[in-house]
């Protein structure tokens, strides 16, 4: 009876494996030793590696998950953290509270300071390993992208995120991104052009069939990706002496743009410029 | 001080017989090293990824030689039945008590001198450079915050029944200080009364271990602690130590020990 059920067990297996073998998508992810480990819970651990870069950047100096000003400091979506003046801002920790709490900051990072020059590739592993974990994390790249071209590493910063583009083969973002380091590192107009433009085509399909703005009152499309991918777009073109054409995307640029009156004087400028050329021309 | 000594160095030679530090070390080694081998875009540079993960696996390997050393010491004993010709000598029971801890603190800090050597040896080998006063200054605090678990455990392994219920008890103590020790103040605020109260209480009467624990400061490159701030978190431990021995030995003077 027991060597039956065995058989019955081994047949069932022999038949169920091929189907479903069959039904995983051919082009799915193959994950890595610590994403296979993990499963889903890679996603949450991404997170956390790419919430390790930020705290790299601030040399330890960050609000734990018990301060108020860490879900700010985890949203804030500007890699590289502008800054008016001076490098070091006001911090999160204010007045100390007791005197275990004046004690205590002796001992670990109490100033505010950004990391700087090539001390910024101390991030990198940390948005590789959230890469890894989370393919479809588009932001790591970015980060990654944005810090590598910083240190002079183009090379490396176009083969990570044309890594991301094979996870995520209709991002607008990366393709922006890639499209940017043809642009500003390669001097490849032709090349920059036609990735801004699949960019813009993906934004559209992504962002259109979005609401202009959310339940909050706040903007869900991403104008500022749009009216970047623009910008390269007129930058190519101006490069490569298409100014009508450069013109026609300002005019694109115009409705979407943050400051409508400094598009309108490029405009101008343009148009000022073709009539210039024509009229030199004749 | 001479008997003390004697039953602490039996302490010391049970360590380096046991194959926790060993086992724990290569493992540490393994796991750094491995990590220290992988390429991230072609830069050799890349220093405080490593530091991060072997400062951190240098901690959980010193806490568990801590506490599973320090707990079986006092309750081996009485299975053994070793205690009793122990006791039969002239020596009085806090004098075996405090012969256990410093037996089992000096273990501990060999240890971790060897787990801070091979760390420094590490990031010497990347930055081509040694901070060695910082790292002088994280093994010190490290090893005065092991002397308050190992302390702890003392006290845990003749109140408490079974090491096993010592050992978490003491872990999760541990864990909990280190890791929420330093918010307690921030959860109390927002909290209503009686329990902010309560948290705050406990906030200020737990031994904050998070002080001791420097990495921050190493793995970004900050400057030296000031050496007078070092020496006061020293007594700090120190008194923590002599509070958890003291009671120790207060209730092992009037335990059975069958």
């Amino acid at each position: 009876m027991l060597v039956l059920l065995l058989e019955c067990c081994f047949c069932l297996a022999a038949w169920l494996e091929p189907i479903h073998a069959s039904k995983v998508n051919a082009s799915e992810h193959t994950d890595s030793v610590l994403g296979s480990l993990l499963g889903d819970g890679r996603k949450f651990v991404a997170d956390y590696f790419a919430v390790q870069a930020d705290v790299y950047f601030h040399s330890g100096y960050y609000p734990s998950v018990f301060d108020e000003a860490r879900a700010q400091e985890v949203q804030d979506s500007d890699i590289s953290h502008p800054e008016t003046g001076k490098h070091e801002e006001k911090g999160f920790m204010g007045p100390p509270r007791d005197w275990i709490d004046r004690f205590s900051r002796h001992f670990r990072p109490s100033r505010h300071f950004h990391l700087e020059g090539n001390k910024t590739e101390e991030m990198l592993p940390w948005l590789k390993l959230s890469a890894e974990l989370d393919p479809q994390r588009v932001q790591s790249y970015l980060d990654a992208d944005y810090w590598l071209r910083t240190v002079g590493k183009s090379v490396d910063a176009e083969d990570f995120v044309r890594q991301g583009l094979r996870a995520n083969p209709h991002s607008p973002d990366l393709l922006y991104a890639l499209g940017q380091i043809y642009l500003e590192d390669r001097k490849d107009y032709s090349r920059a052009k036609n990735l801004f433009l699949a960019a813009k085509k993906e934004w559209h399909k992504r962002d259109d069939p979005k609401p202009a703005v959310s339940k909050n009152g706040e903007e869900v499309k991403d104008y500022l990706l749009l009216e970047s991918t623009l910008s390269g777009l007129i930058k190519a073109e101006e490069a490569t002496g298409h100014l009508d054409q450069a013109l026609r995307y300002l005019e694109e640029l115009k409705p979407d743009a943050g400051d409508p009156a400094g598009v309108q004087k490029r405009i101008n400028e343009l148009q000022a410029k073709i009539k210039a050329q024509s009229g030199s021309n004749r | 001080m001479n008997k003390i000594f004697a039953v602490s160095a039996v302490v010391i030679k049970e360590l380096y017989r046991r194959k926790d530090f060993y086992v724990l070390f290569i493992l540490t080694a393994l796991i750094t090293l491995g990590m220290a081998s992988m390429n991230f875009f072609h830069d050799d540079h890349i220093v405080r990824f490593i530091k991060e993960i072997c400062l951190a696996l240098i901690w959980i390997s010193t806490l568990v030689i801590a506490i599973t050393t320090a707990a079986r010491q006092i309750p081996a004993e009485r299975e053994s039945r070793t205690i009793f010709p122990l006791l039969a000598k002239p020596i009085a029971r806090w004098q075996v008590l405090v012969g256990k801890f410093l037996g089992c603190w000096l273990a501990t800090g060999f240890a971790l001198l060897v787990f801070y050597i091979f760390f420094a040896l590490v990031s010497a080998s990347r930055e081509h450079t040694l901070h060695a006063p910082a790292y002088f200054q994280a093994f010190w605090l490290h090893w005065q915050m092991l002397g308050v678990i190992v302390a702890l455990t003392m006290l845990g392994s003749v109140a408490l029944s079974t090491p096993a219920a010592n050992m978490t008890i003491v872990f999760v103590i541990t864990l909990g200080i280190l890791s929420m020790g330093g918010f307690l103040h921030l959860a109390a605020e927002k909290m209503t009364e009686p329990s902010a109260t309560i948290v705050t209480a406990i906030y200020f009467l737990i031994p904050h271990l998070e002080l001791f624990n420097i990495s921050e400061l190493i793995i970004h490159d900050w400057p030296l602690v000031d050496w007078l701030d070092l020496l006061g978190l020293t007594g700090y431990g120190l008194c923590y130590a002599a509070f958890f021995l003291l009671a120790a030995c207060l209730v092992f003077r009037r335990k059975a020990l069958n």
